[in-house]
């Protein structure tokens, strides 16, 4: 006796949160069942393997029925074949664009195309996360991109209205974005000890406050209309951040801004000395990152230069993590104090988001 | 012209791309009806085309609106090669054709193709304004409403119950026509599809002129079914119960019918009146009603031939009065006169209806059923169906015939099916025999006080229990005691019946699913010898069926069995026998005796040893049932009852026949002698296996109950949730040697495991019943056995199902009080029973004094389908909410049940019957059949509720699949589907938004007179 068919159809679509999972994590229908089998299911339930197995199958079906809507998530909505109650809805759409940190990191950064698509191998072995699960995830993130890259308005709501997702969800969708638009460098081994979180952060601080959405007007040039608004960075602050070098180019204003944050903090910080002697070497750091936006090449390399500018001298001489705010709050304030410098405003754009940038990278 | 169609298609959305070019489609739409055909424009390179039509108008006569359905088909242009169909909608006007249901059909329908599934969804707005005609020789009926449910519906008020209304039509099936050797699989699907909704709007129609002949106004009950005989045609037949229903709108539906004759018949559409004076004189004598006499038998059924010969149901002299109790005696033999003069005008006194307003169930005798085997041949004249009428005549006489031999005047719970192999097709008819209270069958003229004594000497919970039979000429061996409830009258010792559990019976503990499934082989032969052997092999069948099931019930420790269905399907090779049905304990009837084992080889020490063992193991499984559905009865000395009447022990109430192409009727006696415990006798290894397989049986998780009537007794707190599902599974049978063990086996295994995996899929759901549970076996090849089971979960609250239990008792003890102190006691209890903080529904109130008024003693019944099936006959304002109207789909329920949990019906809508074929020959790259037939149901759904959705309902009750038939050939990578599905739109409103509503307007919605009542509260 062999079953030839077997299905079960439901009114409201029966979505068993557990095998979903085991789908989107890309497992066969057997090694589903086996893992079923493993968490104990049989023993609560009383129900056999075949049981089981049935079970598996339909859900694998209905979910495959189910990925040709999830692609597109408002057609989830409004399909009428699957009777889905809305938070259920929800749910799918959540999960299905859900992604793995190990994964994320992987691709963070990188172009989302067919050359990286082939790297999914590589991906799945280190990563020990199933080749079908590595391809929905680089789908998802390429279906994303492919979208939102040249819709205008905020990245995020962009995200939300037509893929649905939750307001973190459509965040973290926002920074991969932002990373793939702008290839930040993300896989270099002394970046590895930072999270997804860590990226994603600076990216939605970047899109804040760096982009031409940022500016809150439309852009000057009537040609520059076709940038998008939040994907690619305000080109015109890019250029202006050159004027900054003078704070490390000219002696006595350096001098001065030194002296500033030495008086302001002597005594409240436990690196004192540590700090004192290193200040040019990291003013002249956070400013020379901040002159060389202008090229491509050197704004991939953002985060690889802040880590190797700013964050590894200062673990080096163990800062704590108290201090590295002290003193960056202190050092960003203390130019509004230098009377010969006249890009005051350009200086808290610039430096206001890279300030919240550093204390987020600052950690072991 | 009496009607004018109108049509507006809106805008398209989701389109599939037709150009591969450029990635889209421009878009058009041809709608037809009968032979005129408009367009719309072409919407270019658009997958969303906003058409925005005007209004296309069709001049019809109303027969066409019956009979035709609205077709709409999205077509792709092409300027240089013919157009490319995308896919097409039929719609039913049906439902705008009477005044109560919608008005407007409006919404998303999915675009359907045969070969491609659904592919997209149009937005179309339909109207039909009607004309009236009165003095027209009509061929049309419209105005009749149709209703799938098989009680009288929730927001009606049944006048009369007219009786058995049945029609068929005959085609020639277009996939046997010559013309499908040219034709693509699409263009014959689409014929097929479009000629059976033609040959179902045609069935619809004359059937309505029938009921508008009885001066019906409504069927209920109402059932079609297909049967594809392949090259000898297609049948479309339809079966169901014609009512005069009145609506329960206003207080004034409450009061009784007598007082106000004039007013239920003014919704009657009928042309000519023979005696209008019927209607206008007040109540009159119960001769009256035989001048009220209905055409002859003729005019509502075509065939006659047997009709008006023999078998008329005169009474037997005493046969009435011999079986009744004391008191009980003359109202009783009254009763059955007037019955027998209102159903002896009747051909057949059947009724499809499987629940009761209430009193109108006198008695059950017991399920009666008939079977035939035809071959089939062609059609030739498609105009006059003489055969197939006469075929279902005959047996319909054979069910008439054994009714009367229980003493019975009418067969409810009524319903007919066929199986079909090749060219011989088994035709089936069951029921249940009963005796009836006339005044629900006639106009409302019998004297009220007449039915008040009656009704008074009717005892609550068990009348219905008491045999209908002269017990001194039983028509079969039988054994009797007295009621256990009333302790008057008498009873069988068990009761099997077609129908659902009345409300006010009074059962112990739950109920559960009780199935017998047998399989049986047959040699393959060609036409008359495969029929011969095919009648040959029935009787065993059923014989077998039937003790399964004694067994089974027995062995759950109950003695009654409801919502009874035998199917019996027939193969190439083999007979397929299943049997459904829900047992309980009837606290009327006597405690089921154990089952006793024997063995044949006496003086042999282990095969004892081995048969005390099962002894053993069968008395612990009784045991363990009675605990698990909490089945005990109260300990009743003998001496109480009275010794039981010695009579031979009766084993069934089962009358069934089968006839070979002929009119000879077999009488089974089912019953096993004399024996006076039931005794299982194992004298080979075949009867050691039934003794297995019977124990075999595992018993649903704890948390789950299952019953396949409408609800599960013994439980009454229903929650909202429910899901029903569809569940089809085929396995391939292992050819070689097949016996009839590995066969049985296999067949019980198939469905046991099908039980425990929709157990395991709806776990969630625990605690919660199956209702409902509907199984089908087919068998679509040689060595595949389909089965396909539609059912509905619903949650219950288990917390609160203690307390109801609890009350449920205590409002069977109060049943034996006296009217008076019920009445008075009703309201408290209402309130002990409802939440503390729970505000007191005035308009229950109100229910409750207009139905004492009315003089239907109703009170305690009505508050008992309010708990059991939470949607008393309150009068609430008919408010209809339009379905959820947020921005995403509108959420439609479907249920095979006649209600909807913790929600009120507030309107019909009109009946949804709907045919769908499905082919493909791209079976693997579907996902198999598995992955074929899943997506398919899916769309089906899909279909269903958007319809329902643009008729402005929010759910269909009594939903049934009638028809699931999947044919694959794997090799060719082909599969073709067929499904029927049917039953009633409907809008629901919840209770709790009902109960805002009511107190908020509590001077609207009730009259001065239970101002007095809301005060108290």
């Amino acid at each position: 006796m062999t079953s030839e068919l077997d299905i079960f159809v439901g009114n409201t679509t029966l979505i068993d949160e557990d095998v979903y999972r085991l789908w989107l994590d890309g497992y066969s229908v057997s090694d589903a069942v086996a893992l079923r089998v493993r968490s104990g299911i049989l023993e609560q339930t009383g129900a056999t393997a075949a049981v089981l197995q049935s079970d598996t199958m339909d859900h694998y079906r209905t979910f495959h029925m189910l990925e040709r809507l999830l692609h597109a998530p408002p057609k989830l909505l409004h399909q009428l074949i699957f009777q889905i109650p809305p938070s259920r809805q929800a749910l799918l759409i959540e999960r299905y664009y859900a992604f793995d940190e190990a994964f994320v990191r992987e691709v963070l950064g990188k172009k989302l195309s067919k050359g990286t698509k082939k790297d999914l191998d590589d991906i799945s072995t280190k990563t020990g996360i199933t080749l079908k699960s590595c391809r929905r995830q680089f789908d998802n993130f390429k279906r994303v991109f492919k979208v939102v890259e040249e819709m205008r308005g905020s990245l995020v709501d962009n995200i939300q209205q037509h893929f649905l997702l939750s307001d973190r969800l459509a965040r973290d969708y926002a920074a991969i974005v932002f990373f793939a638009n702008n290839r930040f460098e993300t896989g270099k081994k002394k970046l590895q000890y930072l999270s997804f979180g860590d990226f994603a952060y600076c990216a939605e601080l970047m899109i804040q406050n760096w982009t031409l959405g940022a500016v809150g007007e439309t852009p000057p040039h009537p040609d520059s209309q076709v940038d998008d608004m939040d994907v690619d960075l305000d080109k015109e602050f890019l250029q202006d951040l050159k004027e900054l070098k003078m704070l490390v180019a000219d002696k006595d204003l350096l001098d001065l801004h030194k002296s500033l944050v030495c008086t302001a903090l002597r005594g409240k910080l436990g690196v004192f000395s540590e700090m004192e002697a290193n200040f040019k070497n990291l003013s002249r750091g956070l400013v020379n990152v901040a002159a060389k936006l202008t090229h491509n090449k050197d704004v991939r390399d953002l985060f690889v230069d802040l880590v190797e500018k700013f964050v590894e001298p200062c673990r080096s001489d163990h800062w704590p993590l108290s201090d590295v705010r002290l003193f960056l709050n202190q050092y960003s304030a203390s130019v509004h104090s230098l009377d010969g410098f006249r890009h005051q405003a350009l200086w808290d754009r610039y430096m206001g988001t890279l300030r919240g940038c550093l204390l987020r990278l600052y950690h072991d | 012209m009496p009607g004018k169609l109108k049509v507006k298609i809106v805008a398209g959305r989701h389109l599939p791309v037709m150009d591969r070019a450029s990635d889209l489609t421009d878009a058009f739409v041809e709608v037809k009806f009968g032979n005129t055909t408009f367009k719309t424009d072409v919407y270019l390179k658009s997958l969303n085309p906003q058409w925005n039509s005007e209004w296309f108008k069709f001049e019809v006569d109303d027969e066409d609106l019956q009979d035709e359905p609205l077709q709409i088909t999205v077509l792709d242009h092409d300027t240089y090669s013919a157009n490319d169909a995308i896919g097409k909608v039929y719609i039913d006007i049906d439902p705008l054709l009477y005044s109560e249901a919608a008005t407007v059909i409006s919404g998303w329908f999915p675009i359907y193709d045969t070969i491609h599934g659904i592919r997209g969804e149009i937005n179309v707005v339909v109207k039909v304004d009607l004309f009236n005609d009165l003095n027209r020789f009509r061929q049309s009926s419209c105005g009749v409403k149709f209703f799938c449910t098989t009680s009288i519906p929730k927001c009606y008020r049944a006048v009369i119950i007219h009786g058995f209304v049945e029609e068929l039509v005959v085609n020639e099936d277009p996939e046997y026509q010559w013309i499908d050797r040219i034709r693509t699989p699409r263009a014959s699907n689409e014929a097929r599809q479009r000629l059976i909704s033609l040959m179902s709007g045609e069935l619809q129609r004359k059937i309505g002129l029938k009921v508008l002949e009885m001066r019906g106004n409504a069927v209920v009950g109402y059932l079609q079914c297909f049967d594809l005989e392949g090259e000898s045609g297609l049948v479309v037949r339809a079966i169901g119960t014609a009512c005069t229903l009145d609506k329960l709108s206003s207080p004034a539906a409450f009061l009784p019918a007598c007082n106000s004759p004039s007013k239920e018949m003014k919704e009657i559409p009928f042309n000519e009146d023979p005696n209008p004076n019927t209607h206008s004189s007040g109540p009159s004598t119960p001769l009256k009603n035989q001048t009220y006499s209905f055409s002859p038998s003729k005019s509502y059924s075509r065939q006659s031939s047997s009709s008006d010969t023999d078998l008329s149901l005169t009474p037997k002299t005493g046969m009435g009065s011999g079986s009744a109790g004391k008191e009980g005696g003359p109202f009783k033999a009254l009763l059955r006169q007037q019955t027998q003069s209102a159903l002896e005008q009747r051909e057949f006194p059947f009724f499809t209806l499987t629940a009761f307003p209430p009193g109108f169930l006198v008695h059950v005798g017991g399920v009666v059923s008939a079977r035939s085997v035809k071959l089939l041949d062609r059609i030739h004249n498609p105009d006059e169906p003489e055969t197939r009428d006469a075929w279902w005549a005959e047996i319909r006489q054979e069910i008439k015939s054994h009714a009367k031999a229980l003493g019975c005047h009418a067969v409810v719970g009524y319903s007919e099916s066929t199986s079909i192999c090749e060219e011989v097709c088994i035709l089936s008819a069951s029921g249940t025999a009963a005796v009836l209270n006339p005044r629900f069958l006639q106009d409302g003229t019998v004297e009220g006080c007449l039915e008040q004594r009656l009704e008074e000497n009717l005892p609550a919970g068990c009348g219905f229990c008491h045999i209908p039979y002269d017990e001194l000429n039983m028509p079969f061996p039988a054994h009797l005691t007295y009621c256990y409830n009333c302790r008057k009258q008498k009873v069988p010792d068990v009761l099997f019946t077609t129908i659902d559990l009345p409300i006010d019976a009074t059962v112990i503990g739950k109920g559960c699913l009780i199935q017998a499934r047998l399989c049986r082989l047959k040699k393959k032969a060609q036409a008359e010898a495969n029929a011969t052997a095919i009648s040959n092999l029935l009787p065993f069948m059923e014989y077998e069926v039937h003790t399964q099931l004694m067994n089974k019930l027995k062995l759950k420790g109950m003695n009654a069995l409801f919502g009874l269905r035998i199917q019996i399907t027939v193969g190439e090779n083999m007979l397929m026998g299943l049997a459904s049905a829900t047992g309980v304990y009837l606290a009327a009837l006597p405690m089921p005796g154990g089952i006793q084992i024997a063995g044949k080889t006496p003086n042999d020490g282990s095969y004892e040893q081995h048969i005390s063992h099962m002894q053993k193991k069968i008395n612990d499984t009784i045991a363990k049932n009675k605990e698990l559905y909490e089945i005990n009865p109260p300990d009743i000395s003998e001496e109480i009852i009275g010794s039981p009447i010695p009579e031979p022990r009766q084993r069934s109430r089962l009358l069934r026949s089968q006839s070979e192409s002929s009119d000879e009727v077999t009488e089974l006696d089912l019953s096993h002698g004399k024996k006076d415990a039931f005794v299982l006798e194992i004298d080979d290894t075949d009867a050691m296996e039934d003794v297995h397989s019977l124990l075999t049986d595992v018993p649903p998780p704890s948390g789950f109950y299952s019953c396949n009537t409408e609800i599960m007794p013994g439980i009454n707190n229903w929650t909202s949730e429910i899901q029903m599902f569809t569940s089809v599974r085929v396995i391939r049978l292992s050819s070689l040697n097949l016996t009839n063990q590995a066969l049985n086996k296999n067949f019980n295994d198939l469905c046991e495991n099908l039980l425990k995996s929709l157990y395991f899929k709806l776990r969630s759901m625990i605690p919660c019943c199956l209702c409902h549970v509907n199984f089908t076996v087919s068998l679509p090849e040689d060595e595949l056995i389909q089965v396909t089971v539609t059912a509905v979960a619903i949650t219950f609250d288990k917390n609160q199902a203690l307390q109801t239990t609890k009350t449920h008792v205590e409002k069977s003890l109060q049943r034996a009080s006296t009217d008076n102190e019920e009445l008075l006691q009703f309201p408290l209890e209402l309130c002990s029973d409802s939440l503390p903080s729970h505000p007191f529904p005035p308009a229950k109130e109100h229910l409750e004094s207009a139905s004492s008024n009315s003089g239907i003693p109703a009170a305690q019944r009505a508050v008992t389908v309010e708990k059991a099936s939470p949607m008393g006959e309150g009068n609430f304002r008919n408010r209809s909410t339009p379905p959820c109207a947020n921005t995403t789909v509108g959420v439609v329920k479907m249920t095979p049940l006649s209600f909807i949990p913790g929600a009120k019906i507030t309107k019909y809508l009109g009946i949804i019957n709907m045919f769908f074929i499905r082919e493909t020959t791209s079976l693997r790259e579907e996902g198999g059949v598995s992955g074929f037939l899943h997506a398919f149901i899916a769309e089906v759904f899909a279909m269903v509720r958007a319809h329902v959705a643009a008729l402005g309902g929010n759910a269909v009750v009594s939903y049934i699949m009638k028809q699931c038939v999947f044919m694959e050939n794997p090799n060719k990578n082909q599969a073709q589907c067929l499904i029927n599905v049917s039953g009633d739109a409907v809008v629901f409103v919840r209770e709790s938004e009902l109960e805002v509503v009511s107190t908020q307007q509590p001077t609207t919605n009730c009259p001065p007179s239970c101002a007095g009542g809301e005060v108290t509260t």
